[in-house]
């Protein structure tokens, strides 16, 4: 505990962090992210959405007298005592650039586009490295079995924050390999949505014109009237095919 | 940090109401909602945007006398970061067909298309190509796709009576026939949309919807739309060009008044950079890093409204920017999570929001206007209503577990992936546990003039997505930004591409705009004039600043 603590003035618990191997002295209430700026940096790299979701701000941290790495990020991970961090803000990595259109939804297309997704040896140090709990090493052996749909849906999470290739003995870039089979699973892989092709046309006829330019025109006690009169709400427990009873505006 | 001891007690008050909500949800009852012609009341009353002293005039530029937010009204009355008489215009650096100033879903999507058209496009962004609000919005996106039970028709009403029966109708008329393209232009990039097995979209209300259209992926929607278009941008690498960590500071216009680039400044290495394009698209996103009212934000980091300076000295007139979205539910516990957005999408599948009390007060699917000022009334001194938090604050629960009980065990973890990872990471279990939540400033209604097409008053300059206004009216509804930056950045990207073509020979570089806007900002005679765009938000802390005897500051930063 720094000195800082024992004054009854800040009621904040203040620890020590290490920052690059600098010592800061940092509210203990504190993400690292905060952390940081607290201590005097204006971040430039290394942060974006500040919410958990762009994965900007991938960071690795130990203990000292603890073998263990530990991984985190900044915005979400909050100080602990004597932690000494780097944040890795960018790590090079290889993409493949692909037509979408001409390709195959296949575990044979995924090795065509990167060719060492076969050279994964299993250590699971990705695994280990993901700030968002996702089994990097099975959706990788799903990707090398050719199952594109099982790689798509465990990767679902994954933020694309970096930190498991940077841990990849293998030298892979699992983040990408890992948005190609989302990618192809989702337009080969899933049906198409009838539904969506029908209403597309429909309105490429034109179905919706005279409706639509009727109510633009409406002044506003009309719209309101249009507005309060015309749309049956859908009850929220109803089920997918539930049908309003007025029909005359489908 | 998990509950403490207070708020476990207060969640018990919370599960014992909980059975009997869940029953009247079963049977269709819902907690009536404010009759149209009554939202104005509580919106005067409660709402942020209403608040004494919050609003205040412009004194310069085209929009003289409009009154808006002044944390905004603060940046449109400064000068430009750099003294324009600095910047030599005869060494261009970077000649492009078309400059698009953002790497958001608008940006990207702007990119792909003009890129298709045969533009050679440059994108210039503050952050990494994805760091935007598209990034990170999780509830859905909206398209009346379903044949079965709703049309256009339907969206546009809805979207209408949301934005209180303001919004520019030929916008939301684009908006919503363009809509179910964009879903199917997006599932054939290959987007993972949350589907049932034989392909039908998954769906859900929204705040102000009368039929289920919310389309979804996880609930992480704005994310995988983001990533995939990020994902096409970068198979395009013959056309487009990213430029990371390079935001713009000025608009270029051409002596025939035409938009012709703009100067971009290096983050890194600290030099500005001059682009000379045929046409600029401006879709640098929103502002809510202004923290408006010293809200807490949902917004990304770079969330500063730089757009809306550069296009307002450039000449373009702004609208919809006297109000401002709260998001109703940011949260408000654990303090490291505080102004986090939790997704519309858990009040769309059944929690209610209720008081310290266990009570419902209001109707969870009202507009988002609406919502978070009865969640600001019941927190009020006249209620009294709200649950203290550890820091001093106030909330309401969202009762979240309710969706398990209504839909199935196990109903929350699949539908709310991301949330359950964040806060298990909390030690809260929202399967098990309310969240307690707060209105959180989310999203800029208003912002720069734009046609259907995209197009600004000035030849050659054109905007898409959160920075244009218009579109929302005075209030947006879930589901309808995610929309939003597809349908108009795809339609910028197409008016630029086909705009390029035909501009003929372009006049001189010139930043003469920017001269002529300082001067009209220094006869404001402000003591002490700001500086503009900010770029980047001031979080640093101000002992260290004090320190730092050598550091020049332009703004907020170095």
């Amino acid at each position: 505990m720094s000195e800082k603590s024992q004054s009854t003035n800040p009621p904040a618990e203040i620890v020590p962090i290490y920052i690059l191997g600098k010592r800061y002295d940092v509210p203990a209430s504190l993400t690292i992210q905060k952390a940081m700026e607290y201590a005097g940096y204006q971040l430039i790299r290394g942060c974006g959405c500040r919410g958990g979701i762009c994965g900007a701000c991938g960071t690795i941290y130990r203990f000292p007298n603890d073998s263990r790495l530990h991984f985190g990020l900044a915005c979400q991970t909050v100080v602990e005592p004597n932690m000494y961090l780097t944040q890795i803000p960018f790590f090079p990595g290889n993409k493949a650039v692909y037509d979408i259109e001409a390709i195959e939804p296949t575990g044979v297309e995924i090795v065509r586009q990167y060719p060492e997704v076969v050279k994964c040896m299993g250590c699971n140090a990705c695994t280990e490295s993901c700030p968002m709990d996702i089994k990097v090493m099975e959706y990788m052996s799903a990707a090398i079995n050719g199952d594109v749909k099982r790689t798509a849906e465990l990767s679902f999470d994954c933020v694309m924050c970096g930190l498991c290739s940077s841990r990849c003995p293998a030298e892979e870039v699992q983040y990408n390999i890992a948005i190609l089979a989302r990618r192809l699973n989702a337009k080969y892989l899933t049906p198409k949505a009838k539904h969506l092709e029908d209403r597309v046309k429909q309105i490429d006829e034109g179905r919706y014109e005279v409706m639509l330019r009727d109510v633009m025109k409406a002044d506003p006690a009309e719209l309101r009237r249009l507005y309060i009169e015309t749309r049956q709400m859908e009850p929220a427990m109803a089920d997918e095919m539930w049908e309003p009873e007025d029909k005359r505006f489908l | 940090m998990p509950y403490t001891a207070e708020l476990k007690k207060l969640i018990k008050t919370v599960e014992s109401t909980r059975a009997v909500r869940v029953e009247r949800k079963k049977r269709g009852e819902e907690f009536p909602a404010i009759p149209v012609d009554q939202r104005s009341d509580i919106l005067q009353k409660f709402h942020p945007d209403y608040r004494e002293g919050n609003r205040k005039e412009i004194r310069v530029g085209p929009s003289k006398g409009y009154a808006i937010s002044k944390e905004i009204v603060t940046l449109l009355e400064a000068k430009s970061r750099v003294d324009p008489a600095k910047i030599d215009l005869s060494e261009v650096d970077i000649e492009t067909d078309i400059l698009v100033l953002g790497g958001g879903g608008a940006g990207n999507a702007a990119a792909i298309i003009a890129s298709e058209r045969g533009a050679k496009v440059l994108v210039a962004t503050k952050l990494r190509n994805g760091d935007a609000n598209t990034m990170m919005a999780e509830g859905g996106i909206q398209g009346a796709d379903k044949t079965w039970k709703d049309s256009p028709y339907y969206h546009y009403l809805d979207v209408l009576g949301g934005g209180h029966f303001s919004n520019n109708p030929e916008l939301v008329y684009t908006l919503v026939t363009e809509a179910p393209k964009v879903l199917s232009w997006l599932e054939k990039l290959g987007t993972m949309f949350t589907k049932y097995p034989d392909g039908t979209m998954r769906s859900l209300h929204g705040g102000g919807t009368c039929r289920k259209r919310m389309h979804y992926a996880g609930d992480i929607t704005g994310a995988e739309i983001m990533r995939t278009l990020r994902d096409e941008t970068r198979n395009k690498r013959d056309k487009i060009t990213v430029l990371e960590f390079a935001p713009a500071v000025e608009l270029l216009l051409d002596t025939d008044g035409r938009c012709a680039g703009a100067v971009l400044y290096n983050l890194e290495t600290e030099e500005y950079i001059i682009v000379k394009a045929k046409a600029v698209v401006i879709a640098t996103g929103g502002s809510g890093r202004l923290h408006i009212q010293n809200f807490m934000t949902t917004n990304h980091y770079g969330a500063t409204g730089d757009g809306l300076v550069l296009a307002y000295r450039a000449g373009v007139p702004l609208c919809f920017l006297h109000t401002v979205q709260y998001h109703p539910t940011g949260a408000v516990f654990p303090e490291q999570a505080e102004g986090l957005l939790i997704t519309e999408k858990v009040r769309g599948a059944g929690a209610n929001v209720v008081n310290i009390h266990g009570e419902q007060f209001v109707f969870e699917r009202e507009p988002r206007d609406v919502e978070a000022a009865a969640i600001i009334r019941e927190c009020s001194e006249e209620r009294g209503n709200g649950v203290p938090t550890p820091t001093g604050k106030f909330g309401v629960w969202l009762d979240s577990p309710m969706i398990d009980m209504l839909e199935g065990e196990g109903t929350i973890k699949r539908e709310f992936p991301g949330k359950t990872i964040l806060f298990n990471r909390y030690g809260i279990d929202i399967s098990r546990d309310p969240m307690l939540i707060y209105p959180t400033l989310h999203y800029q209604n208003g912002g720069l003039e734009i046609n259907s097409d995209c197009e600004t008053n000035i030849p050659g300059l054109f905007a898409a997505g959160e920075v244009a206004g218009g579109i929302h009216g005075e209030n947006r509804l879930m589901g309808n930004s995610l929309l939003d930056v597809c349908v108009f950045g795809r339609i910028a990207g197409k008016t630029a591409a086909n705009y390029v073509k035909n501009i003929g020979k372009q006049g001189k570089l010139s930043i003469d705009h920017v001269k002529k806007y300082n001067k009209e900002v220094a006869t404001l005679k402000q003591a002490d004039t700001p500086v503009s765009p900010m770029v980047l938000p001031d979080y640093s802390n101000p002992d260290v600043r004090k320190r730092q005897l050598t550091s020049n500051y332009v703004g907020t930063i170095r």
